[in-house]
């Protein structure tokens, strides 16, 4: 058994798989997060509670409609996505060309009244939502089990990323987003409306959220407050990737992944605060984050 | 006008307008005494410890809003101050049974401004969300620290923190007593944000929060003025945290939570930002909500009315309560 | 001169008064309050279904005791001890609380059992689990009723070592009561030769164990102990579940479950686990005519905790009547000196240490193929007898029990 600073390398190597699997999700979250706030310049401390839709929409879909989880990955980030468009539409757009304090404190009141609904409704514990009959089981990788519906996570996930940096970066619309962001005004006489742009970007970004629930919910709890914690660390992890980086959020995503796996190992109690220890030695070496763009 | 006519018009008007202004302060302090007054009659007809709790909550409210209102920063850490006021003072208090109570709160107070300090000098660089990102990081870093270590007793929180004597003479464990001291506390706390603000270095702040690149081209060195306020709010938050403990003989992890940082963002918000009198209406208000509506019918809708409040805070009422009402005053009676 | 006198005959007029009120229920009331997680991860297993049994057994008192009314109100602690020593401090200024029961976190009951003990009035702790309450922090102020800690290890790690279960692995809550039931468990694996290989301690909450359930798996432990409760071990089967842990041959065993979790679970995740358990609605007639009951004014069958509020207010209500007061001490004497013989315990006996000693039943989870009805989960292996479940006095650490002086 060849051991690697006195743990084994299978150990080891399990952890770091698992850590992939984790950053996939972190990657997935932060991808959204740093849309919205890249591009709209929108602080959305609702993130957490629209992941939670997310999966409490498929939950519900299956409980009251009878919808599967395949056809729940589509609809719930559409339906969720609708609901955000609706939020920006009506209540973020008021506050617009305000302090960015405000839109945080905002969604970070439509987040509370929205999961205290949900607490309300459904209790604090879990509800559990099966895994689909396709993804049960898994293969003996030699070290360790490895689950397949996890596979399926990591896979999703990153053809979801990469699909949408390349929209972003590569594609027409996406520079037709990322001019009217920079200069609106500019965009407006081109003929681009750009308030209907705003509007699908920030449903854009909260689709991915929902989307992150939908693959959360066969293996996570599905409770109301599973966004809520998970809320902090994808700030966490944007910042460290640089607010306006899209390609950042993906990276730093995948790497708080792997960083929170390797800390699992050694010192479990410490992992949910490592994120925040990375930020803060990033920021002190690179204020405007690892890939960002301004100080 | 002749240039003598055109003096004697400034300086009548002048004099009109220091009449107006030594009118208004006189207004204001006369608001004031009334308010004392109702503090200091107050126990007779509400729960002291409720209203200790209200002192310390507010105090807490204005030491936030200084740094928020009149400084422009807004920090997401400062739960990580009123923990350790609390933990200090309750951990000395606990340990030392011959230490006199304002000694401990005077420990528990210096920690907390050590922390500011430290929190400050490597946050004060950023600008906007990095400065808050960077606070709440630094207290998420001081929550895991509280969790692990032995001395606050983790989960469990610091329990059974004696009250001990004032000045080694006052038994404090009587509420009545105790609640005097504490509304002592406060006035001392909100003098001291008083005089900072109507200071020449409060002056500065201002420009600061206005216009800070014209205040760094008129020769202030702003990174040093922005981290004495960030030093003076974290220590008066500390004074909170650590007399709150005292009332409570308790020092708990829900006052290291980021939620706790959310909590008086809120009642700062709700008050009014940059308004004296705001921090106190805001924390009223939120602390009687929540004592009340928990233990009411709706108890399980707190969360969902305060995100409501937030929500129309921030629409609709955003100078908040106070600035609302000053609004209304301008409105109606100028 | 003439205030002094007028002191003086005023201080031996209330202290006379004081001296009757002995034999006195104070305010002609009897109070109770009820302080619980009512919205939060330990919300099942106690809150508003304890609040429910609290109301029963008052109506099946008659709603008094020889005519003076019994008051029942209500709070929720959040699961934190600030919010709860709060709320009983306020219950004791303002409402002259005589007996607070449920109390489940314990971290509230430490910070609440606190306040209750200055106050001198009496606590029924039936939902809190670490065996410390009546161990380092026992008082002559509050009862531990339902089970605990030690009798958990006791139960069912030495059950699982008997079935073969010789090497080890912990998965525990990081924070006191992980910490005490970490202890427990090695202790009575140790006594029982077997072997503690390993232990990891993950944050209280944590959602993903996916990490410390692969590294239970790398241990090679015959048997992975659940040091946690509530939601956390829902979460940790789970995700056990998902890893195949059962199927590879390792054993599970939750050290605190409750009714509530393995129903929120479901007989697939959970069959064949065993358990230890302070009562089960199934036992016998008695309770399940109880049960009946209960689940027709509520709704779901009830669990040991909601059950045990039930029997620890009655034997209060009893103990008042019998003595026609509600002073603590006196109550609480007589608590002691009467057993404790209802559908909850046969022979229940409260120590000095105020721990009440009963029979803990040791449980397996029925399979599906098994279970004939929505509430059917468990099965009865075997009985503990009370004087081999519990922590002996003789290895107490109570200051009661080995007469050191109070520190406070």
């Amino acid at each position: 058994m060849t051991l690697l600073f006195g743990i084994p390398l299978s150990v080891m190597l399990g952890q770091l798989l698992l850590g992939l699997i984790n950053g996939a999700f972190y990657a997935l979250l932060s991808l959204g997060l740093a849309i919205i706030f890249g591009l709209l310049r929108i602080i959305n401390f609702a993130h957490g509670a629209l992941y939670m839709l997310g999966a409490f929409a498929a939950w519900l879909g299956l409980n009251y409609l009878g919808v599967n989880y395949w056809v729940a990955l589509l609809l719930s980030p559409l339906l969720v996505g609708a609901v955000g468009m609706a939020v920006e539409r009506h209540l973020l757009r008021r506050i617009a060309g305000e302090d960015h304090l405000y839109g945080l404190l905002l969604t970070f009141g439509l987040a509370l009244i929205v999961e205290g609904s949900f607490v309300k409704l459904f209790g604090v514990s879990g509800a559990s939502y099966p895994m689909p009959e396709l993804l049960k089981g898994g293969h003996n990788l030699g070290f360790m089990f490895l689950p397949s519906y996890r596979a399926w996570v990591v896979v999703a996930a990153l053809l979801v990323c990469i699909a949408t940096w390349y929209m972003i970066e590569r594609t027409r619309l996406g520079s037709y987003l990322r001019a009217g962001t920079e200069n609106p005004k500019l965009m407006q006489a081109f003929g681009i409306n750009v308030p209907l742009l705003v509007t699908l970007t920030y449903g854009y970004g909260v689709a991915l959220a929902a989307f992150a629930g939908v693959l959360a919910a066969p293996i996570y709890p599905v409770s109301p407050t599973m966004g809520a914690n998970l809320l902090i660390v994808v700030f966490a992890v944007v910042v460290i990737g640089g607010m306006g980086s899209i390609m950042g959020a993906i990276v730093t995503g995948l790497a708080m992944g792997l960083i929170e796996g390797l800390t699992k190992v050694f010192y479990p109690q410490a992992a949910s605060t490592v994120v925040f220890l990375v930020m803060v030695i990033v920021l002190l070496f690179r204020p405007a984050g690892l890939f960002g763009k301004e100080a | 006008m002749s240039s003598l006519e055109s003096i004697q018009v400034a300086t009548a008007m002048h004099n009109v307008e220091q009449q107006r202004q030594r009118a208004a302060r006189w207004r204001k302090r006369g608001f004031c005494l009334a308010l004392l007054g109702v503090a200091l009659l107050a126990p007779l007809a509400v729960y002291p410890v409720f209203l200790m709790k209200l002192l310390c909550f507010a105090l807490f409210a204005c030491a936030f809003n200084l740094l928020l209102g009149y400084t422009g920063l807004l920090s997401f850490g400062h739960a990580a101050f009123l923990a350790t006021g609390g933990y200090v003072t309750g951990h000395l208090l606990s340990q030392y049974s011959g230490l006199s109570t304002e000694l401990g709160i005077l420990a528990g107070t210096l920690a907390s401004g050590v922390l500011g300090l430290g929190f400050g000098l490597l946050a004060i660089r950023r600008q906007g969300i990095y400065f808050a990102m960077i606070t709440l990081a630094l207290a998420q870093l001081v929550f895991f620290l509280y969790v692990q270590a032995p001395f606050t007793g983790g989960e469990n929180g610091l329990q059974g923190v004696p009250r001990g004597h004032l000045f080694g003479l006052i038994d404090l464990s009587s509420n009545l007593a105790l609640y005097y001291f504490v509304l002592a506390v406060f006035v001392f706390g909100f003098a001291v944000i008083q005089r900072t603000i109507h200071s020449p270095y409060g002056q500065v702040l201002k420009a600061i929060r206005e216009n800070e690149p014209r205040a760094i081209s008129l020769g202030y060195n702003v990174d040093a003025h922005k981290l004495l306020a960030f030093v003076i709010s974290a220590t008066l938050t500390g004074l909170a945290g650590a007399t709150k403990t005292v009332v409570f003989q308790l020092a708990s992890l829900t006052d290291a939570h980021w939620h706790m940082s959310g909590e008086v963002i809120l009642m700062t918000l709700l008050g009014g930002v940059g308004t004296v009198l705001g921090p106190l209406v805001g924390t009223g208000v939120v602390v009687t909500l929540q004592s009340y509506l928990s233990s009411g019918p709706l108890g399980d809708w707190v969360h969902v009315i305060l995100g409501l409040i937030f929500v129309l805070c921030v629409l609709l009422f955003r100078a908040g309560i106070v600035g609302w009402v000053h609004k209304l005053i301008r409105r109606n009676f100028k | 001169m003439k205030v002094f006198k007028k002191t003086a005959s005023a201080m031996l007029v209330s202290s006379l008064i004081a001296g009757t009120a002995q034999a006195q229920v104070s305010d002609d009331e009897i109070r109770i309050g009820y302080l619980a997680d009512m919205s939060g991860t330990y919300r099942d297993l106690a809150g508003p279904g304890g609040l429910e049994a609290l109301k029963m057994a008052v109506e099946d008192f008659g709603g008094s005791v020889d005519g003076k009314k019994i008051v029942v109100f209500n709070a929720d602690d959040l699961n934190k001890p600030d919010v709860g020593a709060n709320t009983v401090r306020q219950w004791v200024d303002e409402r002259n609380v005589d007996m607070v029961t449920g109390l489940v976190a314990t971290s509230v009951v430490l910070a609440a059992s606190k306040v209750v003990e200055q106050a001198d009035k009496l606590a029924l702790i039936s939902g809190a689990a670490s065996s410390s309450i009546t161990n380092e922090y026992c008082s002559p102020n509050h009862i531990h009723w339902t089970y605990d800690t030690y009798a958990l290890a006791n139960g069912t790690a030495k059950a699982v070592l008997a079935a073969g279960g010789k090497s080890w692995y912990l998965l525990t809550a990081d924070y006191a009561f992980g910490h005490s039931m970490e202890a427990d468990i090695s202790k009575v694996v140790k006594e029982g030769g077997g072997s503690v290989l390993g232990s990891v301690r993950h944050p209280f909450p944590s959602n993903d164990f996916s990490s410390y359930v692969l590294q239970a798996q790398g241990s090679g432990a015959e048997v992975i102990a659940l040091a946690n409760a509530g939601a956390d071990t829902v979460n940790a089967l789970k995700t056990a579940s998902q890893f195949g842990v059962t199927q590879a041959g390792q054993k599970l065993a939750g050290m605190v479950v409750f009714l509530n979790d393995i129903h929120a679970m479901g007989l697939d995740v959970t069959q064949g686990l065993m358990l230890t358990t302070g009562w089960y609605w199934d036992m016998n007639d008695e309770t399940r005519a109880w049960s009946r009951r209960y689940f027709d004014r509520f709704g779901r069958m009830p669990t040991m905790a909601q059950a045990g509020v039930y029997s620890a207010t009655t034997h209060y209500l009893n103990a008042v009547k019998a003595t026609g007061s509600d002073a603590t001490a006196t109550v609480r004497a007589q608590m002691a000196a009467t057993p404790v013989n209802d559908m909850f315990a046969k022979g229940g006996q409260i120590r000095t240490d105020g721990r009440m000693v009963h029979d803990m039943y040791l449980a397996q989870v029925k399979t599906p193929a098994e279970s004939k009805g929505e509430w059917d989960l468990y099965k009865i292996v075997s009985t503990i007898p009370a004087q081999q479940a519990f922590r002996p006095l003789a290895d107490s650490q109570c200051k009661l029990v080995t007469g050191k002086v109070a520190q406070n």
